[in-house]
């Protein structure tokens, strides 16, 4: 689960990392008063106003503007950006409208660093990236001048050592050209342990400040944050719902995961009714291979019950650009008939004006067929998904 | 021969009580897996009623402590049906009372909690198999876990899988073509997780009654990659194989917590180019694996 840059800045504040100045914004009338208390507050003359999204690459899309003519010139701004259609590299080419705005007071810029922290899968550690290339896509970085990430992994057991975030220091010269180095040092050190509290306590997946940067004066300030956290752990985290923001997320998606069913919507025009994530996704491989393009990812998972799988029936169902359903299932601990009942509730319910190709195999699969057989639904069926995957590719073609 | 579970196994079921672990346990009892324990805190004494595979009365005793269980019962193994926010917790129970291999089917334990829980895993006799993963079947003598048993066959080749039907469907495969297994491995789908690829390709390569392997991976992370360089140096036996995902977008997890192509990380395409580099054949479709294993013998 994504969070905005200012959720994430909030989550800074509460854990003692600095950051800038700076205020949410909901309605562009309200920036210039916004502004000019920013102004009055910090004495700086310099605000930026910067359009909240869920992607990166905000400021090449044009949704971050540093404003240098004062108030009123920074309410202009804002509503230029309000509203927009932003697109980033992150965003697709419709791109994100934006919707949250954030105005931050200006800073005194030295240097720009990266900092991310993340799950390393090979070492089962949290590992912390550190780059002198501020502001640049990691990625990039990652991929042309890998030797300029600097990383440390965590002992989940100890927590971060200072010694690794010394070694870090150290080797991006943080004290370089500040005022009194040592100081600069020890500020990076205590921000380092400060974030590796967050991830840990907070139950991230990912968490970057990019920049991270040194100021004219010494300071270690996070320009910037993107925060993602781990969905597993939201059971413990209750306070996740009031930083959700509904309207950065697919509707369809939103809706699948409240009906606890996995979906993913995708561009091609075969609707997929699947169980298990694997079989899932081979089903949309397979589908492909044969010439055709699934509309969609849908994993009704292990353990659905009638109800969630006519609800997932529904949603394939209800969407305009599928021409064609394939219904692949090889029940384990899902049982056929279950399947095979949910088909036709939903199918009462919507009807049914494409083809439907239904593959049933494993636990009471004789059940099922029946079901489906009685319903008088016009259903081909199929042995193997092999087969599936080509009567569904021929119906569709 | 098998890997890892057969008929010496001795198994303790936590959560035994719950719905999903008392579903699964008589599945598992009444496929012949000898459940000599049960394990619910605050349940100890109940006895969990079953039937065998001769639908004879089989009594499990429930134990408040997985030592207790272990001890009172001589339990070797471990299978953990608890629900995700005590499944570490149960983990790291079932490796202080000595058993030698625990399955966690749980999914969705949160990735902080399986960090700490391979750490404290670190030197440990315990094996661990999942989170997130069906269990591990030797057919015709143990089933742990959460898939159909009867869709398997006794044979001579090992499954590795990241998923679970995905497994059952090379199973069915590989049981209609005759081609019988030796044990199927589930090691899931989580992006933390215990026993991965590699560990259970020595375990397969060692055992003498293994003739071949398939290997089910799939996007996210690059234990397939690792796996490729293992089975290039050190496998002696065929290994086809199978990686799920070559149509899925970047940047979307689908469906396992692990399931993600992130910084163009983790692409089927690398996946099965580092298998194929290995000598590993790759089915083209889900539908010849078990073909595509047939075909290297």
């Amino acid at each position: 689960m994504n969070i905005h840059e200012y959720q994430g800045k909030q989550l800074f504040a509460k854990y003692g990392i600095p950051i800038p100045k700076g205020v949410p914004c909901f309605d562009a009338s309200e920036a210039e008063g916004i502004a000019k208390k920013l102004m009055d507050e910090t004495g700086s003359k310099v605000v930026v106003v910067k359009a909240q999204i869920h992607a990166g690459g905000r400021g090449l899309g044009g949704g971050v503007k540093v404003v240098t003519g004062g108030a009123a010139a920074a309410g202009k701004v804002a509503g230029e950006i309000m509203g927009m259609q932003l697109k980033t590299h992150q965003t697709g080419p419709e791109g994100q409208k934006v919707q949250r705005l954030y105005i931050e007071q200006g800073m005194d810029i030295k240097r720009e660093l990266y900092l991310g922290m993340v799950v390393d899968r090979e070492t089962r550690k949290i590992a912390i990236m550190a780059s002198t290339e501020g502001g640049m896509e990691i990625e990039k970085v990652a991929a042309e001048t890998p030797e300029k990430i600097l990383t440390e992994f965590i002992d989940p057991t100890v927590g971060i050592s200072a010694y690794q975030a010394r070694n870090l220091a150290f080797a991006l010269d943080v004290g370089k050209g500040t005022p009194e180095p040592k100081k600069t040092v020890k500020k990076f050190v205590a921000l380092l342990g400060k974030l590796a509290n967050l991830f840990e306590k907070e139950d991230c997946a990912l968490c970057e400040i990019n920049p991270l940067v040194i100021s004219g004066n010494g300071d270690v300030i996070a320009l910037d944050s993107k925060i993602n956290f781990d969905g597993s752990a939201a059971y413990r985290h209750k306070e996740w719902a009031e930083l959700r923001d509904s309207a950065e997320e697919d509707p369809i998606e939103a809706e699948a995961e409240a009906a606890g069913l996995n979906y993913v919507a995708l561009d091609g025009n075969i609707g997929c009714m699947v169980n298990g994530a694997g079989l899932a996704m081979s089903t949309m491989d397979i589908i492909q291979h044969c010439g055709g393009s699934p509309a969609n990812f849908l994993d009704v998972g292990g353990g659905a019950d009638k109800e969630q799988v006519t609800k997932a029936f529904k949603m394939i169902l209800s969407s305009d650009k599928v021409k064609g359903i394939f219904v692949n299932i090889f029940g384990g601990i899902m049982k056929c008939d279950v399947i095979a009942e949910g088909v036709v509730a939903a199918t009462k319910d919507l009807g049914l004006q494409v083809p439907l190709v239904v593959r049933l195999e494993g636990t009471n699969v004789e059940k099922g067929k029946q079901i489906l057989k009685d319903s008088g639904l016009k259903i081909e069926t199929a042995d193997g998904m092999g087969d599936g995957a080509k009567k569904i590719v021929a119906a569709t073609s | 021969m098998s890997v890892l579970v057969g008929p010496d196994t001795k198994l303790v079921i936590q959560g035994i009580t719950g719905n999903t672990g008392s579903f699964h346990a008589l599945g598992c009892i009444a496929y012949g897996t000898n459940v000599v324990a049960g394990c619910t805190p605050n349940r100890g004494g109940e006895v969990f009623k079953a039937k065998g595979p001769k639908d004879e009365d089989v009594n499990v005793p429930v134990f408040n402590t997985v030592k207790e269980a272990v001890e009172e019962s001589g339990a070797n193994t471990s299978c953990i049906f608890v629900p995700p926010p005590g499944a570490a917790d149960a983990i790291l129970e079932a490796t202080a009372a000595g058993c030698d291999l625990v399955i966690c089917i749980t999914e969705g334990i949160p990735v902080m909690d399986m960090i700490k829980v391979r750490r404290a895993l670190e030197g440990s006799k315990t094996t661990l198999l999942g989170p997130n993963c069906p269990g591990i079947i030797t057919p015709g003598s143990c089933k742990i876990g959460i898939m159909p048993g009867h869709i398997h066959l006794p044979g001579k080749y090992g499954v590795i899988s990241k998923s679970g039907t995905l497994t059952y469907e090379a199973v069915g495969q590989l049981t209609a073509l005759g081609m019988g297994q030796s044990t199927c491995i589930g090691i899931g789908g989580d992006p933390v997780a215990g026993m991965d690829f590699i560990d259970a390709l020595k375990l397969l390569n060692d055992d003498p009654d293994t003739e071949g392997v398939m290997m089910i991976g799939e996007i996210g992370g690059n234990a397939e990659e690792k796996a490729a360089e293992w089975i290039k140096a050190n496998m002696k036996k065929p290994v086809a194989g199978f990686i799920a995902g070559t149509t899925a977008p970047p940047g979307k997890r689908m469906g396992h917590a692990g399931a993600i192509i992130s910084g163009g990380k983790g692409t089927a395409a690398d996946k099965i180019a580092a298998l194929e580099a290995a000598g590993v054949k790759v089915a083209p479709t889900p539908a010849d694996m078990g073909v595509t294993l047939q075909s290297m013998l």
